[in-house]
């Protein structure tokens, strides 16, 4: 195992900091995103009625966790960084929810037709 | 802090590790921006596809599934090449570190190039957003509906700041326009199809505007890694540079069936 | 006057005090390019506040100019109405993008933050650096868009209007966007900085208590912000391409514009006001002399207010075409968000309760606060009503509560918290009875000018309007005559705090007997901050710290039955 090139000619002693993830599970993540990938496709192929889109977004889901996880080292991180994320993404639902919730409420009210003239 | 103090550490950090830490959270927080910034756009096609899922059904087709999956699949082998260089940062192999970041980078050029190619399809074919949208859909057999013809604007003072003339008859945004036709029986292309391209756009947009900005993050990598920069103690750029590179990777497997994927 | 030895070796009467004569963060250091450069969070703290303060001069040279004119109600020879509308767009957008929300986090927090941790810089100082250009570079942009055709949209920005006005829109919404960067980063700097940075011994809940108010403002900016930044380009994108999302002639949806832009705008005015109740926080403590009451529950509402402020943003929108049901929702959450900020408030005067009150001029800030901030906080739960709302909305009633929340709060907090930290900050004390000349003065100019536009408001005055019916002229001429006292007072303010910097008397370590970490080094502090680092207590024992007339100033008691210490 090498040292980096400056801390070796300063003579001090290497110290790793971080968790390094085996490449068998790097190359095992990777055939599966790739799997699911092909999967995502062949499932849009077939109608599954009215739950095309959360299956879709159920397989995405999947794939996306694997990357979070193994490729970015959530599975062997400190668990602050994965609430930092978490957070995130639950903020994003709540503005999603509500912007749809009032979307579709308001929608049947509308008056179609009435809006500014076309720009020429 | 007396004795040998490691070169990269900073006078405000007392030990590696915790300066390491330090910048992973500092990283994992900037990603979290990033997925706000993309929720907004998220959160645009939500509302759009769930008011009028005719149109995004419809304008869908015009999306080649092959090259977007091959896509998909090009990030996904590029952050696969991105998560080993990491490790071969940490483990000290320099030379397997630089030609990961290599082939990283050139996946992402391959994924630009894609891109590209389906952008000027797009371009050639005027399926562009808002008020470029010039695509000649096809029309239904037998006579079109009318479309009211618009009222004659009235003059108006040319010294008011706002450009908007008096109201017209005009299409109705996000009201829901009476019951909804059945798709199989559809009369024709739904109104409003540019709406789908401007989400398309803006979304794979912002995109690809980080997939640039990302190589340019692992081209500087690149560089400091063939001056032998990186090694077991340190390799923090390289780790934090490729947190970014699988967000990247990240929206683009939701992008992709959201988009491409529709039913 | 107690003399004070300006020398900081260890050792002897008055050691360690002051540091003006000797080597501190201001002369460590000389020439220009040692103050562009630098990554010192004490001097970035610095070139904050002056920038700030500027941008506070500017919007309130606006904001004087608008006062100005409606003291007639029709035309006038001062601006005409269309440039009065982009008077009070140019007043709102400069005083929110360009100080208020960078403000005490940027110019104060930059500062003290590491202080308060016993640090010896934030987590990433060329973040900070950069956070600093970055605020630079997007006023900048948004100033340029003065002269190129300054924006007349209301610092809302609402579509249609601000997508088809043929004002320089672009380059006032780029700078914003910039702006939003600088932003990001401070939180992002912050945050880290309190989760690694706190010494041994000093756990969650033995942190100051500013510090929880800047880590709650620190979510907001982390995640609110972004959603801004999606906006002001998608506005931009709507404008130089057409984009149609907001567009209804284009398919696009107006009110969505209104969801995205309050997504931001309404966490924005929490992350105005954390910092400030941070402030207020150690003031109302320090000048009475007591500790903290409540310490776990204002640590906890600040992070609630957080959170809470995220679920409330429809309270914008009753009147623009949101749904009932999305109305309810959102009125019902924003009698909720009251309670935390109500739980503070309590607290803080459980604390003066039997406290020994010391009313120096950051105590005269503290108690302005708690009135102004009471009633622009009680005036927000009326606009939260429903169908309170439809008669208040675009009133003058809505401009007098949020500068009853943003101005009787969070100025009024971060004077307090500038007059509190001016000795820490440059070594000097300010003149006491010009002090409490200038904050009197700004109380009372306030309150004329702003509690006379509830009146107005709740008769029906509108907002954002250049002609106005004769009948509210008395009203709109008192509060003219309010905001001059307020400007006088202001100016008052400012000629004390720069005369301290080169009269002042030189300023001891502690000269409030704050138990804060800040308080343990010499004013203003060295390069490093702490000559040896200190050991983290409590924030708030504020009775361990006694007053020595010798330096004119605190310092802590010995333990029982040994003399006082030197």
């Amino acid at each position: 195992m090498s040292e980096g090139k400056h801390d070796a000619q300063r003579g001090v002693a290497a110290t790793p900091v971080g968790h390094v993830v085996p490449f068998k599970v790097l190359a095992a993540v990777w055939g599966t995103l790739l799997a699911f990938t092909a999967l995502t496709v062949a499932v849009a192929g077939v109608d599954l009625g009215r739950f095309n889109l959360e299956i879709a977004l159920a397989i995405a889901t999947l794939k996306a966790s694997f990357v979070l996880l193994y490729f970015m080292h959530m599975r062997y991180d400190r668990p602050m960084n994965a609430i930092v994320f978490i957070t995130a993404l639950l903020f994003f639902m709540l503005f999603v929810s509500l912007a749809l919730l009032d979307s579709h409420a308001y929608a049947p009210d509308l008056i179609p037709g009435y809006a500014p003239a076309l720009p020429q | 802090m007396t004795g040998a103090h490691p070169e990269h550490l900073a006078h405000h950090f007392d030990t590696a590790e915790q300066q390491f830490e330090s910048g992973k959270l500092g990283m994992w927080i900037f990603l979290a921006t990033e997925i706000l910034l993309f929720g907004g756009l998220f959160c645009a096609y939500a509302v759009y596809r769930s008011i009028h899922p005719e149109i995004f059904v419809y304008a869908h087709r015009f999306l080649d599934k092959a090259l977007g999956a091959i896509n998909t699949a090009v990030l996904i082998c590029s952050s696969f090449t991105m998560a080993w260089a990491v490790r071969c940062a940490q483990l000290g192999r320099q030379r397997a570190l630089v030609r990961l970041l290599v082939a990283t980078i050139a996946l992402a050029a391959c994924f630009l190039g894609i891109k590209y190619i389906e952008y000027q399809h797009k371009w050639k074919e005027g399926l562009l957003w808002g008020k470029y949208f010039r695509a000649k859909l096809e029309q239904p057999a037998g006579p079109p509906t009318a479309r009211p013809t618009p009222a004659p604007t009235p003059a108006f003072n040319p010294d008011e700041r706002s450009l908007i003339p008096p109201a017209a008859e005009g299409p109705g945004g996000l009201a829901k326009r009476g019951p909804e036709p059945l798709l199989a029986s559809s009369p024709g292309p739904p109104k409003d199809v540019q709406v789908f391209f401007a989400v398309y756009f803006t979304m794979t947009g912002l995109h690809g505007i980080h997939v640039i900005a990302g190589m340019i993050v692992l081209a500087l990598m690149l560089v400091r890694a063939t001056k032998g920069e990186f090694g077991p103690t340190y390799f923090t750029p390289v780790d934090l540079a490729g947190l970014y590179w699988h967000l990247v990777d990240l929206i683009w497997i939701f992008l992709f069936p959201l988009l491409y994927l529709i039913r | 006057m107690a003399n004070i030895d300006t020398t900081t070796d260890a050792g002897g009467r008055g050691a360690g005090q002051n540091a003006l004569g000797g080597d501190n963060y201001l002369t460590h250091g000389r020439g220009l390019k040692s103050w562009l450069f630098t990554l010192d969070h004490k001097r970035i703290g610095l070139m904050y506040l002056v920038v700030i303060l500027s941008s506070f001069l500017l919007g309130g040279i606006f904001a004087m100019l608008i006062r100005t004119k409606l003291l007639s109600p029709g035309n006038s020879a001062l601006m005409d109405a269309n440039t009065y509308n982009q008077m009070f767009t140019l007043h709102g957008a400069v005083m929110i993008f360009l100080f208020i929300i960078p403000g005490i986090p940027a110019a104060l927090g930059n500062f003290v933050l590491p202080l308060l941790l016993g640090a010896k810089d934030v987590a990433f100082p060329r973040i900070n650096l950069l956070s600093f250009y970055l605020w630079v570079t997007g006023a900048l942009i948004a100033l340029g868009s003065i002269v190129t055709g300054a924006v007349d949209t209301g610092w809302t920005f609402y579509t249609p209007y601000s997508t088809t006005t043929n004002t320089n829109v672009i380059a006032m919404v780029a700078g914003v966007f910039v702006l939003g960067f600088s932003s990001i980063f401070t939180g992002l700097n912050f945050v880290v900085s309190i989760h690694k940075l706190r010494p041994q011994g000093m756990t969650w809940f033995r942190m100051p208590l500013f510090l929880w108010g800047i880590y709650g403002t620190a979510i907001l900016q982390i995640m609110a912000t972004p959603v801004l930044g999606i906006t002001l380009l998608l506005l931009i994108a709507e404008r130089a391409l057409g984009i149609g999302i907001f567009d209804p002639a284009l398919g696009g949806d107006p009110i969505l514009f209104q969801h995205f832009f309050w997504f931001y705008s309404h966490p924005a005015v929490y992350i105005m006001i954390l910092p400030a109740m941070g402030i207020i926080s150690e003031l109302v403590s320090v000048f009475s002399r007591k500790h903290i009451f409540g310490y776990t529950f204002i640590a906890y509402s600040s992070i609630a207010i957080a959170v809470l402020s995220f679920l409330v943003w429809g309270h914008h929108m009753f009147v623009s075409g949101q749904s009932l049901l999305a109305g309810m929702i959102f009125s019902f959450l924003t009698f909720m968000v009251a309670i935390p900020s109500a739980v503070k408030v309590f607290n803080w005067l459980a604390t003066m309760y039997k406290g020994s009150i010391w009313l120096a001029t950051p105590m005269l800030y503290v108690l302005s606060f708690l009135f102004l901030f009471g009633i622009g906080g009680l005036t927000g739960l009326f606009l939260g009503a429903l169908a309170v709302n439809v008669h208040l909305h675009d009133t003058y009633f809505v401009v007098a509560h949020f500068h009853y929340v943003m101005f009787g709060g969070t100025v009024i907090a971060f004077l307090g918290g500038l007059h509190y930290w001016w000795p820490k900050m440059f070594g000097r004390m300010y003149n006491e009875l010009w002090g409490r000349v200038g904050a009197l003065l700004v109380f009372v100019g306030f309150n004329t000018t702003f509690f006379t536009q509830f009146v107005m408001g709740s008769q029906g005055a509108p907002r954002r309007s250049y002609h106005y019916v004769s009948q509210f002229q008395p009203y709109h001429v008192l509060s003219t005559i309010g905001a001059y006292t307020l400007a006088i007072g202001l100016v008052i303010v400012a000629v004390n705090l720069a005369h301290s910097l080169f009269r002042g008397r030189p300023a001891p370590a502690n000269p409030w007997g704050g138990a804060t970490l800040e308080w343990q080094t010499s004013s203003p502090p060295p390069h490093d901050n702490f000559p040896t680092t200190p050991v983290a207590g409590d924030p708030y024992d504020v009775e361990a710290w006694t007053y020595d007339g010798r330096i004119g100033g605190f310092v802590k008691k010995a333990p029982a039955g040994q003399p006082a210490a030197s």
